[in-house]
């Protein structure tokens, strides 16, 4: 199986504080690969990474099989992203938000209006089409989000904690979706999130990251068996230690306090 | 090209959709027209310069422009999180088309605020030349509104959060408005606020506006032009510096 993604000893920091520190993973096509860590455990820094928005200290990312850091944009055309925070206008109708991001990235009018129609009817928002994103609910603004990183046809989508704060039922349904279109148009997904119940059902290989390392990775089988837990959720809380993970707000905590006054 | 059209129709639209922006954003010009202008209007008569409304609307006009667009250069601090911005910089597009796509969409929603508080001072009694006078100013309007859009977007990149927000509201942006001679002719001020009003941009800006509006111009009109449209390119320059720099 070739490679969609290729990560050689990658590292980040931040002056004195090392966020990812030396990790090394592949993510073949067509692939479910999740990233299961605690928080503060180097997930969201790695995604960025992979995806252009920072560049490595050291190491080395290949997307497709070409150096992110040497080939930007045409990395950038390879892939879909769903940000932990929400990235859409709020103003525009969803049509409008998938229109913009078809012009973003240069998709052909004609493909683009096909296309969108076909995404936003597999997301079940065709209907609400004309409807402003700011009257949708969490779950609706996900699956627009998803639907939106797809219209692109890239070959990964890069999902960050994507249900995070979503009911169990909405949940459900976007993971669903998720592994749907991971059959039908063969695309990888690389996800990370903290719910181990979710990387269970839906990742064919999880990386259990903590501290910037790779501390295992393996489908869930394999993990169970290498750490000789029953569920995940022990193998988990045995590789990562169970003490709470606390720490101080940096100016990105302060400013999700503040879209939480200002927002629902 | 395309990119910065559909930037640009994105923020135009977002505009003249949040009807309740649009008015709230009119309440303070109207209260320094009404309460600065009818206010010391008799004063300033007595004091033998003519019409205070008269020459206190461009200056009201230009404080609309400006709030606008260093608010609208701002906001990209939020946008940039918890917003559209943050989808734009994983497209495959270069930095600087979003930034340039973005200040004339900002700018231009500056310029209609403008328009609109152009409309309030007629209701108030102002009164301007001619015809003439509507290309003019809004071409004194599209500069200050460039100008300052690229100011905010300028420091919104080197920012990490709000915090340092009210330091800039306090310190940059309303010493601005009050030292350029917007409420107040710069002819027979202390050298103090003279000099003070010589290095600061809006005085150029509130200048030739007023002059194109049929008031006196302090300085020359072409050094207002020449000193707005140096400044903006400066500005422009070094907000698509900072904003390549932004990193998540």
């Amino acid at each position: 199986m070739p490679s969609m993604i290729r990560v050689q000893n990658l590292v980040k920091t931040y002056g004195k504080f090392t966020a990812v520190a030396d990790i090394s993973f592949a993510v073949g096509a067509g692939e479910i690969f999740a990233f299961l860590g605690p928080n503060g455990a180097g997930k969201t820094t790695t995604i960025k990474v992979l995806t252009t928005l920072l560049k490595p200290t050291s190491g080395k990312v290949e997307i497709d099989g070409l150096d992110a850091t040497l080939h930007q944009n045409e990395v950038r055309k390879r892939f879909g992203i769903v940000f932990q925070d929400p990235s859409l206008d709020d103003e525009l109708t969803a049509y409008e938000n998938m229109d913009i991001h078809g012009a973003l990235y240069r998709v052909p009018r004609q493909t683009r209006a096909t296309r969108i129609e076909q995404l936003l009817k597999l997301f079940e928002l065709w209907d609400r089409r004309n409807d402003r994103a700011k009257f949708f609910s969490g779950g609706m603004r996900r699956r627009l989000e998803i639907a939106r990183g797809l219209l692109h046809t890239p070959k990964i989508l890069f999902l960050d904690e994507p249900t995070l704060g979503l009911d169990p039922q909405t949940r459900n349904q976007l993971w669903t979706h998720v592994r749907q279109l991971n059959a039908d148009e063969r695309v990888t997904v690389f996800l990370t999130t903290h719910y181990m119940e979710e990387a269970e059902r839906v990742a064919g290989r999880i990386a259990i990251i903590d501290h910037g390392r790779i501390v295992a990775q393996g489908s869930p089988e394999e993990l169970k068996r290498q750490t000789g837990a029953a569920t995940l959720e022990e193998a988990f809380l045995g590789l990562t230690g169970s003490s709470i993970r606390e720490e101080d707000a940096n100016p990105l905590d302060r400013m999700r306090n503040m879209a939480r006054l200002w927002r629902r | 090209m395309d990119v910065i059209y559909v930037l640009w129709l994105r923020q135009v639209k977002r505009y003249l959709r949040s009807r309740a922006r649009i008015i709230g954003s009119l309440g303070q010009p109207l209260l320094f027209l009404i309460g600065l202008g009818f206010g010391l209007g008799p004063v300033f008569q007595k004091a033998g310069q003519g019409n205070y409304i008269q020459f206190l609307a461009p200056g009201v006009i230009a404080m609309t422009v400006l709030f606008t667009s260093v608010f609208s250069g701002i906001e990209l601090i939020w946008d940039r999180q918890f917003g559209f911005l943050k989808e734009t910089l994983v497209a495959p597009v270069s930095r600087l088309t979003i930034m340039i796509g973005r200040v004339l969409g900002g700018a231009t929603v500056a310029v209609g605020q403008g328009i609109i508080v152009v409309a309030i001072s007629l209701l108030a009694g102002f009164r301007f030349s001619g015809l003439t006078a509507v290309p003019m100013a809004l071409f004194f309007m599209a500069l200050i509104a460039l100008l300052f859009t690229a100011l905010g977007t300028a420091i919104a990149s080197a920012m990490s959060d709000f915090q340092g927000f009210q330091l800039i509201m306090n310190f940059l942006v309303m010493p601005t408005f009050f030292l350029s001679g917007a409420l107040f002719p710069l002819g027979d001020v202390p050298w103090v606020l003279k000099a003070l009003a010589r290095i600061n941009p809006l005085s150029y800006g509130v200048d030739g506006l007023r002059g194109a509006l049929g008031g006196t111009a302090y300085f020359a009109m072409t050094t207002d032009i020449a000193v707005l449209v140096t400044v903006t390119a400066g500005l422009l320059l070094l907000g698509g510096y900072l904003f390549s720099k932004i990193e998540l």
